[in-house]
């Protein structure tokens, strides 16, 4: 287990209260002068030693993200967007660093506006989080008080505001392009990429994107070091992570761990546990609903990190842990995350608009065993037709559950759904529109 | 995609009041010059607030005028996003989370709590016009499963008895208390915390 003394996020629980000077005692806002003074390059490739990958589930390298910034201002000014717009079902970290570690946050958006050379800061909060950020912004408000932002933020030289944006219930503005659009006061569908934002973002400006809790752990890379960081974890999966374990556990919660702990500590040490004991755990979705399951057998030995996730073709993504114990029906809950997804989808690719409520729909009724036989080799080519074909990843994210359960379930699906596709006698299923054609007295 | 339509009966006229005014300058000066469209979302939730929870259409030709843009792209935001009520929703909006890590945890219950007290459906008034409830994706506090979101507010961990206790409380015009129903702390391991204790005990 991580030492204590190894946590960034100290006050996860809020023991300690969450205003400037409780935030300073953990040793918050100390030396920001000195970490700016040494210059943009010694931070970007201090990021980059230490081999900081995004926390927003895609894992990118966050150095090698702010170095895509132009290096020189032009007539364009830069901007830095934090994205907080956390809807990713079994992920809930963000929520706990926007209202019990703002100071983190708002120190991090300070040192990056920094690095990239941004003098105005957008946060970009989730709207249902209405009462998560009025706390930040109560912190912000703090901290403008105490002339840690604004014209020469905390004695550093460097002026930033920051400023929060609400979003309003749409999952699809956590994709950085569709982030952009929302915050520009237009519906929230993803652009193109290329150009990328670092270059035409945010009022077609340079702008680089950024989760919170990527943003909120920049300050203590800096301070302790990127070699204390990267020993922890393992090569390319470094550093501590906040893991969100919901589901069928006996103690949910939400724990900051080292990269690369072994699920199986996770649960059994932190979540006190399956209920029912780990002989009653059916299957893991290891990084919020959008990546693949894992089947128990897999879980025994899963490490969490990045890549030793991709290995079991799943993804870490957000590390929210969603536990599924044999008393649910998995084909249910998998049936539940599509129509998620249906109801998500932002309905500009018509693969993703159309597919997603295929999937829901056909996994309704195989739930309920009213598939005929063939039809689960379908399910399984609307999901290739989607996965790929759209302009985001929200085709991938919405299929891969469904490849997922197909991998590991198949076999409990054809038990339940084995219906003939011909159909022999008259029976009335409506979805079956050439029907007439197979009875007697038609043909 | 979510089918979202306005209400059939509709206000003739909307107008921010004072306090809303004053808000909505302060929101459009958070951007840069001439890019005061960007304040839109946050203005539809002014007007929401106004409003007694909801958006009618009068709202948003005055929220184009005020930020001098079309009509049709403040209809577009509306009814894309879908916090926006775009009809009567009561003084309490319960909004009970249904996804699956709340579904496992037994969401369902909520929803028959919800059945129970409000109303048989979803988006329908109580008797009282003052309630209506509706089942949600994912809120966000997964850990906390299952949970419910009234108005602003978050109740979490909760089973049957304690989101009927709730509800009974709304109905009667009191506002019930946020956060655990279970009596734990944020999203610690209930009785298992393992971590941080020099910080617990200090």
């Amino acid at each position: 287990m991580l030492k204590d003394q190894d946590r960034i996020f100290q006050n996860l629980y809020n023991d300690k209260g969450s205003d400037v000077s409780s935030s300073q005692e953990r040793g918050d806002w100390v030396n920001t002068k000195e970490i700016t003074d040494k210059g943009r390059d010694w931070i970007i490739n201090e990021i980059k030693e230490s081999q900081l990958r995004g926390r927003g589930g895609a894992g990118f390298p966050t150095g090698l993200k702010w170095s895509f910034a132009p290096k020189e201002v032009g007539s364009r000014p830069h901007y830095l967007v934090i994205n907080g717009d956390e809807s990713e079902p079994g992920t809930c970290k963000d929520r706990d660093i926007l209202r019990f570690e703002p100071h983190k946050l708002i120190e991090g958006c300070l040192i990056a506006s920094y690095a990239v050379q941004a003098h105005v800061c957008y946060i970009y909060i989730r709207g249902e989080y209405f009462v998560d950020g009025q706390k930040l912004q109560a912190a912000i408000d703090e901290a403008y008080e105490k002339k840690l932002l604004g014209k020469n933020a905390a004695g550093t030289g460097w002026d930033l505001d920051i400023y929060i944006h609400y979003g309003a219930g749409a999952y699809i503005c956590g994709e950085e392009t569709a982030l952009l659009e929302s915050l520009e006061g237009k519906k929230g569908q993803p652009r193109l990429k290329p150009p990328f934002p670092a270059l035409i973002g945010l009022y077609g400006c340079p702008t680089i994107i950024n989760n919170v809790e990527t943003i909120a752990v920049v300050p203590t890379i800096l301070r302790r070091g990127a070699k204390w960081f990267a020993s922890l974890g393992r090569e390319k999966n470094t550093g501590t992570k906040i893991f969100c374990i919901s589901g069928n556990v006996n103690n949910p919660c939400n724990v900051e761990e080292e990269m690369s702990i072994p699920l199986k500590e996770l649960i059994e040490v932190h979540a006190g546990g399956v209920i029912g004991g780990w002989e009653n755990l059916q299957a893991v979705i290891p990084g919020g609903s959008s990546m693949p399951l894992i089947p128990k057998e897999r879980c025994e030995t899963l490490k969490m990190d990045f890549d030793a996730c991709v290995e079991e073709k799943s993804g870490l993504g957000t590390a929210g842990i969603v536990v599924i114990n044999k008393d649910q029906d998995i084909i249910k809950c998998m049936a539940r995350i599509a129509r998620f997804y249906k109801h998500e989808s932002c309905g500009q690719c018509t693969p993703c608009r159309e597919g997603s409520g295929w999937m829901w729909r056909m996994l309704e009724r195989m739930a309920k065993g009213d598939a005929t036989k063939d039809e689960v080799d379908m399910l399984g080519d609307v999901t290739n037709q989607i996965a790929g074909h759209t302009i985001c990843a929200f085709g991938e994210g919405s299929s891969w559950p469904v490849q997922g359960l197909l991998r590991h379930f198949k076999k409990e699906i054809e038990k339940r759904n084995n219906l003939d596709p011909i159909v022999q006698k008259k029976n009335n299923i409506p979805y079956l529109v050439d029907q007439h054609l197979l009875d007697k007295k038609n043909a | 995609m979510s089918l979202r339509r306005p209400a059939k009966d509709q206000p003739e006229s909307f107008e921010f009041n004072a306090s809303s005014m004053e808000a909505a300058n302060v929101i459009v000066a958070k951007y840069p010059e001439g890019k005061q469209q960007s304040a839109v979302m946050a203005l539809l939730y002014i007007a929401q607030k106004q409003n007694n929870n909801w958006i009618p259409l009068a709202a948003m030709k005055y929220i184009a005028k005020f930020l001098d843009m079309p009509y049709i792209k403040v209809y577009e935001v509306a009814t894309f996003y879908t916090m926006y009520n775009l009809a009567p929703v009561g003084k309490y909006f319960v909004q009970v989370c249904t996804t699956t890590p709340c579904m496992i945890r037994g969401a369902n219950q909520l929803v028959e709590a919800c059945k129970e007290k409000i109303s048989e459906n979803e988006c329908e008034l109580s008797n009282d016009k003052s309630c209506s409830w509706m089942e949600v994706e994912c809120l966000g506090a997964c850990v906390n499963a299952p949970m419910m979101q009234i108005n602003d507010d978050y109740y979490e961990d909760l089973d049957k008895q304690k989101t009927l206790d709730i509800l009974d409380k709304i109905l009667n015009g009191e506002t019930p208390k946020p956060g655990s129903y279970r009596g734990r702390i944020n999203n610690e391991p209930e009785n298992n915390r393992k971590t941080l204790m020099d910080l617990k005990n200090a």
